[in-house]
């Protein structure tokens, strides 16, 4: 038996089967397996146009006009033939502009526009209310009737009941509350769904299945095929003329043809269908075959429409079954339980697959394009205060939902029972009709402006309102009657649905008539009249010319200004929480070649990133004031943006070429240029060291050659002064000589041509040694010398002559510099024991005068020595450090010096750790990464 | 203005066909009477010229050869 | 009576050689290793010429030619730079900076002597 809880167990059953579907999609889009991301799914999922309306609706309306529920199928199958045209640049438009809702692609495109894209929010809810409440009226008609079951009994006049006692209430409730568990889980940046998605399809499915299996009963079960049940039909005289004529009369012609722009409009327009089609669309090459199997999807879900239509009425002659509810009470009265089971199920499959992607649609549009607007504009201190905004973002669209589907409900008690399924469902049609000049205008028409937009859309609205929406409530009683007879001045020529005296079409036409016409003049006249604002033409050319513009960061072409990435990233995390925000900021970073989000480059790319992002969570309009917030920004004018979209048109359209061939030409001329001015670079410091080095020889030889030249000339000169100038002559050749040699090792060293002897070392040895050799030094100046070589074995991989070398340099330069008879110097070594990780170390200490800072880092340029006046002009080249750091370098060590002017100097090299097993080269890289 | 491809260029035909198709005066033609295998004429027609439609916009939309570019990685 | 003259130079063994050779030739010799030293031993001896090196710690030799020529009771010093660097640029500067003689180390003693007798005596 078909009881209550049987019923709504059965409904429960099937919601939760729903919830699981969509928890799995979204967990498998979180794994990265998406399940929807195939053109199958995404047909399914644009089905879900296919709601109550068709599921019950078309064969009540079969019923009553034959093939009049025609239209409404035929168009969006017409309208799919033009999608690769329309859609891939909807598509296009959306995903590169992080668009996710009608209302802000038609904000986005007038110049990110939050009051436009405010007005077509309420304009859609306005509008999609009764298509609501249509579903709900359908759920809780088949609720009512199930419940009766066996007997077929049509439900009670709605807003007979109480509130409380008034299931469509319970309905609307529970459809709100699976609605927010569905789609208001978390915030994405793109507003992407795809567990929801899943769920739609599988209703889908279920719908198909369902409406197919009672066409089959009826068909095949109650009749014997198509041709039976036409043949009876035929001897009905009213049924015969039903089979053979487009129902209509005079005015079929125009109601079929508006029937057919209606529904090819809404199929692209109805916030769902654009939520669907647009913004769940994973992948646009699923267009190419959704363009025909969604058609099919169509074909095959009206199959069966006209076989139980007439079904029904040869079932029920008396006419006291609503032809609406057809598809429920043919098994209901041929005692088929599973089936009129099987029937509800599928009609509350179609009801929740609309109220789910509808009001997710919606909710999204209020918060974006009115809630944020509002609080960014009114409550901004508040709004500034809070930490987490995507909370507050979840709660108003969940807020919003739970708000349509009470706006359904109440329109449903309100207005629900003047019209048929069909009649509430062409209200809403009508209404996102008005969408469609601004919308499409605004992709192909660049001239198209704000204020043009918002002349349409209030002209087309208005029209609506009065002609369609007003007549519905006065036909329901909620408007006084005179209403009707004579608008709302009591003036024939205002009639609402006889505009200006236009007889001759039914309600919708001559609605869809007026509106759009009011609608499309005041568009096209009000932006033919002003010249748009600079934003707006940079919107209208991205838009326009979606598929010209280079992929991804088309729009910060029209931005200027400057930002800090770290007031962008904290932005962008109050909406999106930290970790998505890391997350989208660290893949563009590194997509852009930087480590790390602080060191991005704060430029218009940037900007334009942060903003895009941040509209696929709050809307375009929204995402630009809060990124307006934080960036320093400088208008463009309107003649620049022209300039930028001439220019940019112009070499697009003409030379492209020319602009690449230009540009690597100029590429090479930079190059040449650069490499010219390396050459010249070079070629300076060559004639500068030639300087340096011949000032140098310069030097030691002019004392030689005026003590020859003395000797010389001095015959008589006593023994004393001729051996003391002798000694002169023989020490300055002998400067002259080694500063010949550290000329030829620094020449050697800096083209790579000096020969290696690598060899693993005891440092401990090599200092030895090095002492060793500079022994006579100490003993000449009396300075004392004191040691600590630790016991650890410092093993490294050198030349021992090489080190050597430095070691000595860095000896006789200590002695050179401490006070004669006084002088200390210590060296010491020190080994990971002593801190120096993976290293060895070597500190040659002395109590000279020590090295001012600022001249620290110059000692180890070539020919510049340190050393103050005081003690005069110190001995050698100033050639010895340069030449010991290039050496300590070629090891993969450091040299540097670390003292305070009076403390003496300490010279520190840090050799990286020869250990076993460990090669050389390792051990270079591991000391390079520490010392950074 | 975008060029149009070839699939688009055969698709929009196929849209004025199906306008033409669907519409007065051309369905008015079939509201003669009659059955074909014991369906309605107008019925018949209606649902045949459809499932034709599907069946040619199926056929152009499968031929890949002109495909505008894909848009750009996103994000 | 003695001629007097100043020898500047910051190598210590050139000192040596230039005041060898220019007590041979019977002058007064002062020196001086830095520029602020040479500036000194000018006030305080008021030699009638300057051999004066360039590149030296403290002050340079352009800079101390400056000062020579812009103190007035100095006027009449004469003063002979001594450098190893020896392009055309830097010896214009040296006469530019008020030098009577710019010569190029190393030089020939006997050059050196002669300009110096030439330049005594032309006073």
């Amino acid at each position: 038996m078909l009881q209550g809880w049987v019923i709504v167990l059965a409904s429960l059953a099937y919601l939760t089967a729903l919830f699981a579907v969509a928890y799995w999609g979204d967990w498998r889009a979180e794994q990265g397996r998406s399940i929807i991301a195939n053109p199958y799914i995404y047909t399914l999922s644009i089905a879900v146009y296919c709601t109550t309306w068709t599921y019950y609706g078309s064969v009540g309306r079969a019923a009553g006009s034959g093939i009049g529920f025609l239209p409404i199928y035929l168009g969006p199958t017409l309208v799919f033939s033009l999608w690769w045209l329309v859609m891939l640049k909807m598509l296009r438009i959306s995903k590169t502009y992080r668009i996710t809702s009608i209302a802000d692609f038609v904000a986005s495109r007038y110049g990110k526009s939050q009051l436009l894209g405010g007005l077509v929010t309420i304009i859609a809810v306005i509008g999609v209310v009764p298509y609501i409440a249509l579903q709900l009226k359908a759920v809780s008609n088949s609720f009512t009737i199930l419940l009766n079951y066996p007997d077929i009994v049509m439900p009670a006049k709605v807003g007979a009941g109480l509130f409380l006692e008034d299931n469509t209430l319970y309905i609307a409730l529970l459809l709100a509350a699976f609605t927010i568990l569905f789609g208001t889980r978390h915030l994405d940046a793109t507003e992407r769904h795809e567990g929801m998605v899943a769920a739609i399809a599988m209703d889908s499915v279920l719908k198909l299945v369902a409406f197919t299996a009672i066409g089959l009963f009826v068909t095949y079960g109650l009749y014997d095929g198509f041709g039976d049940i036409f043949r009876r039909a035929q001897a009905v005289p009213a049924l015969k003329e039903l089979m053979n004529v487009v129902p209509g009369g005079g005015q079929r012609g125009s109601s079929w043809l508006s029937l057919t722009i209606l529904s090819m409009l809404a199929v692209m327009l109805l916030p769902r269908q654009f939520q669907v089609g647009v913004v769940e669309n994973v992948n646009e090459n699923h267009l190419r075959k959704a363009i025909w199997l969604f058609p099919l999807y169509l074909l095959a879900i009206n199959l069966f429409v006209l076989p139980i239509a007439f079904g029904g009425m040869l079932s029920f002659p008396g006419g006291d079954v609503d032809a609406d509810t057809f598809v429920l009470a043919l098994p209901m009265a041929h005692k088929q339980e599973g089936l009129a089971l099987l029937a509800f199920l599928g009609g509350l499959s179609a009801a929740t697959g609309m109220v789910i992607v509808e009001t997710i649609a919606l909710s999204t549009m209020v918060c974006n394009d009115l809630a944020m607007p509002f609080l960014l504009n009114r409550r901004w201190e508040w709004l500034n205060q809070q930490k987490d905004l995507s909370e507050i973002l979840l709660t108003i669209r969940r807020s919003a939902i739970a708000a349509i589907l009470l706006l359904g409900y109440a329109y449903f008690r309100l207005a629900g029972e003047a019209y048929a399924l069909v009649g509430i469902g062409l209200i809403s049609f009508t209404a996102v009709a008005q969408f469609a000049p601004i919308v499409f205008g605004g992709m192909f028409w660049k001239q198209g402006s704000r204020n043009g937009a918002l002349a349409g859309l209030l002209a087309g609205f208005s029209v609506w309102l009065y002609t369609l929406l007003l007549p519905s409530f006065a036909r329901s009683g909620w408007l006084p009657g005179n209403f009707m007879q004579g608008g709302i001045f009591g003036l024939e020529l205002l009639h609402p649905q006889h505009l200006f005296g236009l007889v001759g079409l039914d309600e919708t036409t001559h609605c869809l008539f007026w509106s759009l016409l009011a609608n499309i003049s005041a568009y096209m006249v009000v932006s033919l009249m002003g010249r748009p604002g600079a934003a707006e033409a940079g919107q209208a050319s991205l838009f326009v010319d979606v598929f010209q513009h280079t992929q991804g960061f088309a729009g910060s072409r029209f931005w200027r200004g400057s930002a800090d990435p770290r007031e962008l990233v904290a932005l962008t995390s109050r909406f999106l929480g930290p970790e998505r925000t890391q997350q989208a900021f660290g893949s563009y970073a590194r997509q852009r070649g930087v480590s790390s989000v602080g060191l991005l480059q704060p430029d218009a790319d940037l900007v334009h990133f942060a903003e895009t992002l941040l509209a696929g969570a709050i809307g375009s309009a929204s995402a630009r004031v809060m990124v307006a917030s934080v960036v320093k920004e400088e208008p463009l004018g309107l003649d620049e943006v022209m300039n930028i979209l001439d220019e940019a048109s112009q070499v697009r359209a003409y030379s492209r070429q020319l602009e690449r061939k230009s540009r690597e030409l100029e590429e090479a001329t930079q190059e040449l240029r650069e490499a010219n001015e390396r050459l010249r670079e070079l070629d300076r410091m060559k004639d500068e060291f030639l300087s340096t080095v011949s000032h140098e020889l310069r030097t030691p030889l002019t004392s030689i050659r005026a003590f020859s030249e003395i000797l010389l000339q001095s015959p008589d000169m006593s023994v004393i002064d001729r051996q003391n100038f002798l000694g002169i002559i023989t020490k300055e050749t002998e400067r002259l000589t080694r500063l010949i040699n550290q000329v030829l090792d620094m020449a050697k060293l800096e083209s790579g041509r000096t020969e290696w002897r690598m060899e693993r070392l005891d440092v401990r040895q090599v200092i030895e040694e090095a002492i060793a050799a500079a022994s006579s030094l100490f003993s000449d100046r009396q300075v004392s010398l004191e040691t600590r070589l630790a016991g650890a074995v410092a093993e490294v991989e050198a030349d021992r002559d090489k080190l050597i070398q430095v070691l000595l340099n860095l000896l006789s330069n200590a002695v050179k510099f401490v006070p004669s008879g006084s002088g200390e110097v210590a060296v010491y070594l020190l080994t990971e024991r002593d801190g120096a990780k993976n290293s060895v170390r070597v500190e040659v200490r002395d109590n000279g005068p020590g090295i001012p800072r600022e001249d620290q880092g110059m000692i180890f340029e070539k020919f510049r020595q340190g050393g103050d006046s005081l003690t005069g002009k110190p001995q050698g080249t100033g050639l010895g450090l340069p030449i010991s750091r290039q050496i300590m370098e070629h090891f993969g060590g450091r040299l540097w010096v670390d003292s305070e002017p009076g403390e003496g100097a300490c010279f520190i090299l840090e050799l990286p750790r020869a250990d076993t097993g460990d090669n050389g080269r390792n051990e270079k890289t591991k000391t390079e990464e520490e010392d950074e | 203005m975008m060029k149009a491809s070839l699939t688009g260029q055969r698709l929009v035909v196929l849209f004025f066909l199906g306008l033409v198709a669907f519409n007065f005066p051309v369905l008015g033609l079939f509201e003669k009477g009659g059955t074909v295998f014991g369906v309605p004429v107008l019925y018949a027609y209606a649902y045949g010229a459809w499932a034709a439609l599907i069946f040619a916009m199926a056929r152009v939309a499968g031929r890949r050869d002109d495909v505008p570019p894909a848009s750009g990685p996103r994000g | 009576m003695t001629r007097t003259i100043l020898i500047v130079d910051d190598e210590p063994n050139i000192l040596i050689s230039l005041e060898f050779l220019m007590k041979r030739e019977g002058f007064q010799v002062y020196t001086a290793g830095d520029g602020e030293e040479a500036l000194e031993r000018i006030a305080q001896h008021r030699p009638e010429m300057v051999l004066l090196d360039v590149m030296m710690p403290k002050k340079n030799g352009y800079e101390v030619c400056q000062i020579i020529r812009g103190t007035p009771e100095w006027q009449d010093t004469k003063v002979i730079m001594i450098s190893a660097k020896g392009r055309d640029t830097e010896m214009a500067k040296g006469l530019a900076m008020g030098a009577n003689a710019y010569m190029t180390k190393p030089f020939s003693t006997k050059d050196l002597v002669a300009k110096v007798k030439e330049m005594l005596e032309a006073a």
